[in-house]
């Protein structure tokens, strides 16, 4: 599904964000990617929908080569790779309901499909009672969680989340895992990055970890921890 | 594109422009301000362009025969004058005929010449293109017969210069004031992006074609054009047909004509609001490309 080869990303302020990263991750796979602050996790999982692009290397999704990829087919990637982003990302004018059809109509999805979809996922993720309610009326966990219903809405074949239990109670965040299993017990192969310890610890998958832009350890069923 | 999301588009095209009132207000008289200055402009040229064609057209070289030459000799000035390159018409007129204008002008005493014509035969001659006058007039006065070669000489030089430097002056005034006016609206849709930077960017993330996030802001300057285009057509067609009703029964001499109102004034409104649609249109992608590269 992803696979990245000898990739190095240099940002223009000359910060290495990743220094050497080759990596296989399967269709269906579960993988927490962690490590310290500024360890460049980010910005490994930003590459993979072209958010930043690699200084050199090569990085393949679902066999595609993004380096080959022109500007205009980006937005078809992006449609295939489901991304739950580190500060949300909702608009704060749209209801719930209308920030999760957002990346329905976007793809100009016919209203029936989106009205279908848009139900489903909200009942998935358990927001159904909170449909048209703004996000500056919803907790940090339910922000999240719709957050997330943007994410799979599309049903992609893959979903990338950067932290998305960061600052939710322990509760909370099972809940939001809960949300993960479900969707890769469905085939969907799942990047996680994540600072929290009991959560992988806990529930076991891959665990990547970076440190300074290079992944120095790569476990299955692998623990959290790592020095420093 | 599908006809729903075009709906779409023109939805988010009117809302954005309600949303930013004032901003929709400001860009809307930036587009008026340049457009009834360009309107104006381009009025005056157009007359101006008129009278220079008047006076161009009047051009005339007017060869006058010797006064001893034989019909015949002039008769063999005629043709060749006619078969000069570049000469349009050359028309006869009679030393008779001559002398009479000549006192018809100056009056009744003159017409003891009659007795002895100190004149000889004339041809006026005009070129198909006024600018090859003077070559023309050289061209001739090299012929055996011909007396004398008048056509205004340096005055006609003269009037060429100052309606082609006027006509320069005014197009670049009119393409500074388009400029500016693109400017002054890439920057106040600008103004209005940076607070949707974000929701473009979501829509970028979220997998939106550039189009996608584009159409809407290429409506939103087409109606800034049309908003801003009114006043100025309304302005300039009704103060145009004023200024004619007014001005042309007074303008009797034929090199002073003012151009019809009809289909002129047409033709002019027809102008600025197709600029005004473009600037319109120019001004809102410029602002909106910085933050496609997401
Ligand atoms: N757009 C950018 N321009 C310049 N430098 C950047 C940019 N984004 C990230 N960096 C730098 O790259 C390094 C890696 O950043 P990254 O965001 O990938 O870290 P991270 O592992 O996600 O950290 P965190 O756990 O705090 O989210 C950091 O040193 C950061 O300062
Ligand atoms: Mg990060």
């Amino acid at each position: 599904m992803i696979k990245m080869n000898d990739v190095y990303k240099k940002y223009s302020n000359g910060v290495v964000a990743a220094n050497g990263i080759t990596i296989d991750i399967d269709r269906g796979e579960f993988v927490y990617v962690v490590g310290p602050s500024g360890a460049g996790k980010s910005t490994f999982i930003k590459m993979m929908y072209r958010e930043e692009s690699p200084t050199s290397g090569q990085i393949f999704i679902d066999g595609t080569d993004l380096g080959s990829l022109k500007n205009k087919q980006i937005p078809y990637l992006r449609r295939q790779i489901g991304v739950v982003f580190q500060d949300f990302k909702l608009l704060p004018k749209l209801s719930v309901y209308e920030n999760v059809a957002f990346a329905l109509e976007v793809i100009e999805e016919t209203p029936a499909e989106i009205r279908k979809k848009v139900t489903d996922v909200l009942a998935l993720v358990g927001l159904s009672q909170k449909a048209r309610m703004f996000p500056n009326e919803l907790s940090g966990g339910e922000q999240q969680r719709v957050s997330i219903a943007r994410s799979i809405v599309n049903e992609p074949k893959l979903v990338i989340a950067d932290e998305p239990t960061g600052n939710l109670d322990p509760d909370t965040s099972l809940g939001i895992m809960n949300i993960f299993e479900k969707i890769n017990n469905r085939g969907t192969t799942i990047i996680m990055a994540t600072h929290n310890k009991d959560i992988v610890n806990k529930i076991r998958h891959r665990v990547l970890l970076v440190e300074g832009g290079m992944i120095t350890r790569d476990e299955y069923e692998g623990e959290y921890s790592y020095e420093g | 594109m599908k006809a729903r999301t075009l709906g779409r588009h023109f939805r988010e095209s009117f809302k954005s422009l309600g949303r930013n009132g004032w901003m929709t207000f400001a860009s809307i008289s930036a587009v008026a301000v340049t457009l009834l200055l360009v309107g104006s402009f381009i009025v005056m040229m157009m007359n101006l362009n008129k009278m220079a064609d008047n006076i161009e057209n009047d051009v005339e070289i007017k060869v006058v025969a010797d006064a001893a030459a034989s019909d015949a000799a002039v008769k063999e000035l005629q043709e060749k004058v006619e078969s000069i390159d570049g000469v349009a018409s050359v028309e006869y007129a009679s030393r008779e005929e001559e002398l009479d204008k000549v006192i018809k002008q100056y009056g009744k005493e003159l017409a003891l010449y009659k007795q002895s014509n100190p004149l000889g035969d004339a041809l006026y001659v005009k070129a198909a293109d006024p600018h090859n006058t003077a070559e023309i007039a050289k061209e001739i006065d090299t012929y055996e017969y011909t007396a004398e070669v008048v056509y205004g000489a340096g005055k006609v030089e003269k009037l060429f210069n100052v309606v082609k430097i006027s006509r320069n002056v005014g197009l670049i005034l009119i393409l500074a004031l388009l400029f500016t006016a693109m400017f002054l609206i890439s920057n106040t849709i600008r103004l209005t992006i940076i607070a949707r930077g974000r929701e473009i960017e979501i829509m970028k993330l979220v997998g939106a074609t550039n189009s996608f996030v584009r159409i809407p802001f290429i409506l939103e300057g087409i109606w800034l054009g049309i908003l801003g285009s009114i006043i100025p057509i309304t302005a300039i067609s009704i103060a145009y047909q004023q200024i004619y009703a007014y001005w042309q029964p007074k303008l009797v001499n034929e090199m002073f004509q003012l151009l019809k109102p009809m289909p002129f004034i047409l033709q002019v409104d027809g102008l600025l609001l197709f600029m005004g649609v473009f600037i319109g249109v120019w001004g809102s992608l410029m602002s909106v490309r910085k933050f496609l590269k997401v």
